[in-house]
This record gives structure tokens, sequence and C-alpha cells, in this order.
């Protein structure tokens, strides 16, 4: 056993730990060095702050009493994580857009700017997630019970109140001084991201090497489920997957999306909707991990502890029953960090809640306007009602721990907070996708949830200290039976769970789909619809202007500065004209809303912009202009998708150009080329001949060298000429009837002397005996010629041959000129017609700039007539030159 | 067996007058036709300088320059480029490349003796 005095001086350091993780942070980040933490995965380390003490205690419990039951935590996260492009990304896009601070703020938001349906569901959040911060305080006290002696020591005679009081101050005060230093929602909490994200690694760190641990220590998994299995204990039974478990499930889905810390952090705290994609797999990928060593931990703690142990502190008593100090300190930390992120977030995004829609709105209505908003900084007080609302919603989760503290069990608190938060559900997916939901319906609908939930879920858990609840409990009030909390409407034998989770939910949804049936939206709910529903369609992107009237710089200025503070006021006016245009009210609107929530925005401006008594006539002619504006903008669309596809042809007409730019740069840079390499031979030998002492021999050879290089050069700039001639469409010859086999015949005659000099033969294939075709018939032979060469020159075959083949087949005349030599690679097959192209694997080109084959193409076109290399039956290559017939 | 001087050179006339005024120079010489020669001709007979073409067939001298450069045995070999590219950006690749000469043909005979001899004076001094 630990000394207390040790392990809370350790968890006090470790909390001094995370303060300079987050000052650490937020120092970098102001001097721009802190990319990493705007990391995807430091986002979603930060959302696995839905892993508290439940989960890292309380899991282990839950399988040891319920089997595989504690999976369904986990399932329903996964499924909505899976899922996150139907309702993460537009969560995620309309807080954006319209920089919503939290879950109430939304729901606001969406539902008219509504202060009282913001009042509601802030009430509603903070007695919902009081048994949630009851159940960290439990198992903050519970886990320094397990793992030290109080009692003894110099803090002896402490009992388990007194401390959970002094965590609960102790929580109160960190989160004060960590999370409420500046006040717009939006640029606050990356230092708190940091510090709860590095948190999520401890915990996860603490519980695989715990999990680790029993395995070595139980002999393997095999062991420890063998000896499970004999001990009798029920690992896996079917009946687990029941209406309970759809239950969980459905819980976990909901609370996953609606408790406002998982709010804060996916939703708030994101900065770059593209880290949902990451998280997408991530955060499964997290909680597979966190979830994977609960059973093997749960079944070793049931056959290795005495009968009686609390299932929920296995984590930290099978170390210590091993004798393992270290490990158990260190599962201590994990799970201290699970309690202490969830409690930080929540009590962050529940005091941002309070301060915005309780305190604020009651500021304002008892100051009569903005002689008072003039006379005090609004910052300081919304920082000061924050700091008080985190203290009272500490104050409330102590006050549920004291009245539940003879329960037991970990789980069963977790889930009474679930199903009350569970309750926001139907109206976000209402705000989300169905434009005629109404502020009254979602008002009525959470409403409804909420007292169902608190009669069958939250005040049963008071049974133990209230003889009056527990009567209730029995008999239903006043003897009504079908009122018991735990069978309502007389549906009895099922699972109190299943039995509230169905009728909250259900009366909660069919309120909503009733009532929004039977009222109507007013105006600014049909704009702010609009603005959730169409959320992806371009024309709605921008929010329109709602406040109407006009109001001076010099007093918008004044509420600017008490809210934002004055450096941001004074950037956030810079060239503002004295009397702004209505965008600009609409803009500061959207500005004050990320500190003080919609709502509240709302209503400050309200009362500073004159005329701003909106009718509803005039707002409905708003709604018509902004109708009008959003068809004009459409139109606009429409022209601009024009305009934007000309601009994409002239583009390409653009790139063509200067394509073939490049092409004429190419193409002269290859010609110098060309040149240059027999001029380098000339230059040089002419260099040699210069001096004297040459042999006959040598000086005669060189000579020659010479000569024949300049041969070459002027063929050069023959071909060159006869190509750009040809390329511009010209023709320089008449065409006229031709004896095309005749031509044949003399380019054969022609190579036959070369041929016959590198010991091979033209072989005469099958000819097609007479053909006129039109066109020239030096042309022709020319052609021939330059395939007959090629074909001799490249061919290192050991018995070379080379054979020309002639027919005439539907009114075309057709010469093939086929070899059996190296080929043509396919890489260059389809380059082998280009401007100076020369087959790449080919062997070196004794002479020829690689402009025969341009030129010859060129030429047969000229004659009507095509040239291409087709698939040869058997190794090397074969031209076919194809040429109409001339009908007669 | 080293040489002095070893030619990458595909073009036959350029290639004997390159080897005629070299051995008249009284250095030792040899002579590859393809790229993809180069580098085993330099294992198997390293020279004290090379003179390489740019459009050689099969693999670009560039190519071929780079991987000496990157070569634990070769990368000291002085290496003179010779090409026909005379483009401005033909020689900054050369330079960047690592080449220790560049000239461009048509060459004067005198202007590669001399590089020659500086680069085959280089790799003695150093």
């Amino acid at each position: 056993m630990l000394s207390s005095e040790l392990v809370i001086a350790i968890a006090i350091g470790y909390v001094g730990l995370l303060f300079l993780i987050a000052y650490v942070s937020d120092r970098l980040t102001r001097s721009g060095k802190a990319a990493f933490l705007h990391s995807p995965f430091v986002y979603t380390l930060a959302i696995s702050v839905y892993c508290t003490s439940w989960t890292f205690y309380g899991a282990v419990g839950s399988a040891a009493r319920n089997g595989l039951e504690y999976l369904a935590i986990y399932l329903g996260p996964t499924i909505v994580f899976i899922g996150w492009w139907f309702i993460l990304r537009r969560l995620v896009r309309i807080s954006h857009n319209q920089r919503i601070t939290s879950i109430a703020d939304l729901l606001s938001s969406r539902f008219g700017k509504s202060s009282r349906l913001a009042v509601l569901i802030t009430i509603i959040a903070v007695i919902g997630i009081a048994p949630y911060i009851a159940l960290q305080l439990k198992a903050v006290t519970s886990s320094i019970h397990a793992i030290s002696r109080v009692g003894s020591g110099s803090i002896g005679g402490i009992d388990e109140v007194s401390l959970a009081l002094a965590v609960a101050a102790g929580m109160a005060l960190f989160t004060i001084l960590f999370g409420t230093r500046n006040v717009d929602a939006k640029e606050q909490h990356l230092g708190v991201v940091a510090a709860i994200a590095f948190e999520a690694i401890v915990k996860l760190a603490a519980l695989v090497a715990t999990g680790i641990f029993v395995i070595y220590v139980g002999g393997g998994l095999e062991a420890i489920f063998s000896r499970a299995e004999a001990a009798g204990v029920d690992i896996y039974s079917i009946g687990t997957f029941d209406d309970r478990w759809v239950a969980m499930n459905v819980l976990s889905a909901a609370a996953i999306l609606c408790l406002p810390r998982q709010f804060q952090i996916t939703v708030v705290e994101n900065s770059n909707e593209n880290h949902l994609r990451t998280a997408s797999w991530a955060f499964p990928g997290y909680l597979l991990l966190v979830s994977l060593f609960t059973l093997p931990i749960a079944l070793f703690g049931l056959t290795s502890m005495p009968a009686g142990t609390n299932p929920d502190m296995f984590v930290l008593t099978l170390p210590l029953a091993a004798g393992h100090e270290g490990l158990a300190l260190f599962s201590f930390i994990g799970g201290f960090s699970s309690a202490t992120s969830m409690i930080i977030v929540e009590s962050i995004a529940l005091s941002i809640m309070v301060s915005n829609h309780i305190v604020m709105p009651l500021v304002l209505r008892f100051t009569q306007g903005r002689g008072t908003v003039r006379g005090q900084g609004v910052s300081q007080l919304l920082l000061n009602s924050r700091r008080f609302s985190i203290a009272v919603i500490l104050g409330l989760g102590f006050l549920y721990f004291y009245l539940t503290r003879d329960s037991n069990a970990l789980a069963p608190i977790g889930l009474i907070s679930f199903c009350g938060v569970a309750q926001f559900l139907p109206s976000i997916l209402a705000a989300l996708f169905w434009r005629e939901a109404t502020l009254k319906a979602a008002t009525a609908a959470v409403a409804v949830g909420f007292v169902v939930w608190a009669w069958s879920s939250f005040m049963p858990s008071f049974a133990g200290s209230s003889t009056l609840v527990a009567g209730i409990m029995a008999q239903g009030p006043w003897g009504l039976t079908w009122l018991r909390p735990e069978a309502l409407f007389g549906l009895t034998g099922i699972d109190p769970l299943v039995n509230v989770v169905f009728w909250s939910l259900f009366l909660n949804t069919l309120t909503l789909v009733v009532v929004s049936l039977l009222t109507s939206p007013s105006a600014l709910e049909r704009v702010q619809a609009g603005l959730f529903i169409d959320l992806f369609r371009p024309s709605t992107s921008g929010s329109p202007s709602v406040i109407r009237g006009s109001a001076t710089a010099h007093d918008l200025f004044f509420v600017a500065e008490r809210v934002l503070g004055s450096t941001r006021a004074t950037a956030l006016f810079a060239d503002i004209p004295p009397d702004p245009p209505p965008q600009f009210i609409d803009r500061l609107e959207r500005e004050l809303a990320g500190s003080v929530g919609a709502a509240s925005a709302h209503v400050m401006l309200s009362k500073v912009v004159s005329g701003d008594a909106i009718s509803i006539e005039e707002v409905f002619k708003m709604a018509g202009e902004t109708r009008q504006a959003i068809e004009y903008s459409q139109e606009l669309e429409r022209t601009s998708e024009e305009l934007r596809s000309t601009a994409a042809q002239l583009e390409n007409a653009n790139l063509k150009l200067r394509e073939l730019d490049g092409q004429k740069d190419e193409f002269l840079s290859q010609v110098s080329h060309e040149v240059r390499t027999p001029m380098a031979s000339i230059r040089s030998f002419s260099e040699i001949l210069l001096e004297d002492d040459l042999s006959e021999g040598q000086r005669h050879r060189f000579v020659s060298t010479i000569h024949q290089e300049s041969l070459r050069l002027t063929k050069l700039l023959d071909e060159i000429l006869d190509l750009s001639t040809l390329e511009r469409g010209e023709r320089p010859w008449e065409n006229v009837s031709v004896d095309a086999e005749a031509a044949l015949e003399r380019a054969i005659d022609v190579c036959a002397p070369l041929a016959k000099r590198r010991n091979m033969q033209i072989v005469v294939g099958p000819r097609a005996g007479r053909a006129t075709i039109e066109g020239d018939a030096d042309r022709l032979c020319q052609v021939l010629i330059n395939l007959l060469y090629n074909a001799i020159k490249y061919n290192d075959a050991p018995e070379p041959m080379v054979q020309a083949r002639s027919r005439c087949s539907r009114g075309r005349y057709v010469i093939e000129i086929a070899d059996n030599g190296p080929g043509i690679a396919k890489a260059d097959r389809k380059l082998i017609f280009e401007k100076f192209s020369r087959g790449q694997s080919g062997v070196p080109t004794p002479a020829g700039a690689g402009l025969g084959l341009a030129i010859s193409r060129q030429l047969v076109e000229r004659m009507n007539g095509k040239l291409e290399l087709v698939p040869s039956p058997d190794r090397g290559a074969c031209f076919r030159v194809t040429l109409p017939l001339l009908s007669r | 067996m080293a040489v002095d001087v070893l030619i990458a050179e595909d073009e036959p006339s350029i290639l004997e007058s390159l080897d005629f005024i070299l051995r008249r120079a009284g250095w030792s010489i040899a002579a590859v036709t393809d790229g993809d020669a180069v580098i085993g001709m330099l294992r198997k007979t390293p020279p004290k300088v090379l003179v390489l073409d740019v459009m050689l067939p099969k693999r670009s001298g560039f190519d071929i320059l780079k991987q000496i450069r990157a070569d634990d045995m070769l990368h000291d070999l002085p290496v003179l480029i010779l090409t026909a590219k005379g483009q401005a950006k033909d020689r900054r690749t050369a330079e960047e490349l690592g080449a220790d000469g560049f000239i461009t043909k048509p060459y004067a005979n005198a202007e590669v003796l001399d590089e020659v001899r500086r680069l085959i004076g280089a790799a003695q001094s150093g």
C-alpha cells in the first residue's frame, strides 16, 4: 500500500504538469510555432475525452457484472464517427459558418435565435451532466481509497465525502485557472486541447500497461479465459445483446453528439473540417485499443481476487495484489487523467453555455440597454460569470455525489447522464435535416423528454437517500401505479434503462413532429432553417442580414469594445464609415455571436440599432428580398459558369499556342544540334589539316570525311526546307497519274547496290502487277527508297533480309516494306514519325538527322495516302504505304 | 590497364578526330559509343579523364554524370562534357551535376587539348 500523502502529492504534481503543457502550448501558439497542435491526431486524441474514468474503471466493472454489455458504449460513437459525412460534417460546417459556441447555441440559433430555448438547453445540460461529474469525483475518491490507506497517516480520519469535496474544489480551481483566461470561445482553448490530448495518451498507456500486466500474470489470454469458464463466469451470453444493449447503443451514439464536452471538442475546437476525415477512423481505433483489455482484466479479477472486491477498481487492485505498486500508481494516474480531462472540458463547455445563455441575457434585461453595457466591461463580466459557473457546476456534481453516495457501481451513473443529454438528439437532427421543425416544437420536445428522464432516470437514483423517492418508486405518486418511474404507463417487465430510453425519446420525438406540424415557423426561424439545411448549397452560404436599421459606428463600437476587447474591436472597425452598412452590422453580429452566442448577440445589437423593432411584415419583406437575392445570385452563378467555360477555352487555346511555341523552340534546338554535329567534325579535321605533319593517307582520309560531313549538312538543310514546306500544307508538285508499281521497281533498283554491299538481298514478294495512283512519281520513289534504306541500314540479323510486296484491294494500293531486323521498340512506335526521332534502342545512326520518316509521311499524305508502322508477324519492322487507286 | 582518357561519343567522325588529336598529344585513349557501356568501361579501365557526350544512344551523358558523382569509387573522376547542345541551360545543368569542364561542338582542337591537360593535371596534383 502506498501512503495517501504520496498519492495526493503525485496527483497534484500531475495537475501541475498539465498546467505546464497548456501554458507552453499557448505560448507556442502565440509565437506561431505550434503547427503540430493543429494536427488531426491531436484533435482525435482530444475527442477521446469521451473515455472518462467511467471507461477507465467502470468498463471493467461493467464487464465483470454484465459481460460484453460494455461494448455498446464504444459501438455507438464508432458508428457516428464512421458516418461522419452525414451528421458531424454538417455540424462542423454550420458551427464554423455561424460561429456556434455550444450545443445550446446551435439549437437556439437554428430555431430563430431563441434565448428561451438556449436557457432550457443549458439548464437541462447542467442538471443532466451533474451525475456524470459526480461519477468522476466518485472514481477519483474510490481510486485514492483503493490505492492508499486513507484513514491513516497525516491525512488520517479523512472520509470519502470530505475527500470528494476537496477533489471537487481542486478541480474547480484548476479549471478556472485553466479555461477562463480569454473570452472568445473560438480562440480560447488550444492549450487545453493540448493537455487533453496528452491525457488521452496517458490514460491509454496506463490501461494498455495494466492489460499486458494482467495477461502476463494470468499466464496468457487462454489461461485467463479457461480459468474464468471453470469458475462459472458467464463470459459470453446471447442474452447480453437484448433490448437493453440496443438502448445502450442508441444512448452512446446520441451522447457522442449531444454531450457538451464532445460538442466542444469535436465541433467548436475543430480548426479544420478535414480533421474529421482522420478522426473518423482514428477515434474508433482509439476506442478499440481502450476496450481491448477490458475483458481479460475483468475475468482475471473475478477469478483471482477475494469475493466482494469492487470490480470497478480491478485496474488498481490487481497490480497492488501482485505487489506492483509502481504500475498501480501509473494506473491511478491514468484514471486520474480520464477524470480530470472530462471535468475540465465538460465544465468549460457548460460554463460557456451558462454565461452566454443565462447570465448575459439577465444582465442585458436588467440594465435597460446600452447605458450599462457601456459602463461595465462585458468581457470581464463574461469571464467572471464563467468562473462562477464552473464552481456551480462542480458544486452540483458534488451534491449529486453526496446524495447518491451509497450506490456502488460507476456505469449506471454514466448512463443517467447519457440519457439526459440524448434528449437533445431529436431536435439536433431536425435542426439539420427538417425545414418544417419549429421553435415551439423543439422547446416542447426537449422539455417533455427532460421531464420523462427526470422522473424515470434521474429521480430514481435518489431512492437510496430519500424514503419519499423510494415510495414513489414502489407504488407510484399518489398510488398511481402507471406512473411508477421504472414502469411508465404500465409497461412492466422490461429493463428500467430500456423503459426510460424508450419513453423519453419516443415522447420527445412525437412532440417534436406533432407540434411542428401544428405550428408555423417565424420569419427568423425560416431564414435560419435555410442556413442550416441548405448548408452545402453555394447560393445560401452567406448569412442574410436580419438586423435592419441604422446605427452609428460610434454606438456599435461601444458594444463591440465591451465584448471583444479594445484591440479586436479597433481592428474590426478600421475603415468603417460613421454610418456602417447593414452588411457590417451583420458581420458584427456574427463576431459577437462567437463570444456571447447567437441569441445574446442579437439582443445586444437590437438595443443599439435604431429602428430594429422588426415588425413581422418587415421580416417577411426581408425574407422575400432574401429569396430574390438568392435567385439573383443563382442567375449570376449561371452567367459566371458561362464565363468560366469561355475562360477555360481561352486558357486552352493559350496552352496550345504555348505548346506550339515550345515545339518551335524544341525544333530549333534540335536543328542546331543536328547542324553542330557534322560541323564539329568539319572544324576539327580542318584544324588538323592546317598543320603539316600528316601522311598523304591521313590527309586524304580527313578530307573525304570533311566532304561527307558537308554533304550530310546539305542534305539536312534540304530536308528541313522540304519538311517545312510540307508542314505548311503546301504541295510542291501537281498530283498526276503515276504508275506506282514502276516507282517501286525503281526504288528497289536504287537500293540494290547498298543491300549487296551488306550481303543481303531485297526479296520481292507478291506484287500487285499494275496500279495507277494519283501523285508524284519521284516523291513516291523517294519515300520507298527511304523505307528500304532504313530496313537495310539498321538490319543486324545474321541473315539479313528485306521484303517488298504490294497488292490492290478495295480501291486501294498497298505497299509493304518488311525486314527481319531489330524492329521498333514498343515505346518508340508512336514517336518514330516525329521530327529528329531515331529509335532509342536502335544502333547509332550512321547518317541522317531522323527527318526521313517525318518527311515520308508528309509526302504520302500529300498524295492522299497513309504511311504507318504495322505489326509484323515475325521479328523486324513492317512499314505500309496505302494510296487510293485512281479509278478509270 | 589504365588509360589517360576515355571518350564516350557516338558520332564516328567526331570520335575519330578526338582520338587523333589526343593520341598525337601523347595520351592513351579508350572509347565507347553508347551510354550503357560507359560505367562498365570506367570500372574496367579507369581513365584519368572522361570526355562525355550528352546525346548518347541508350543513356544520356547527364544521367551517366549523375551516377558517377553518386558512386563511391568514381565520384572524384574529372569529367569533360562535350556536347552539341549549346544552350545556357545545358551548361547550367552540367555545372549543377558537377561537370569539371564544358565544351560545345563544334570545338577548337586546342580548346579540347587545354581542358584535358588541365583536368589530367588536376587529377594528378589532387
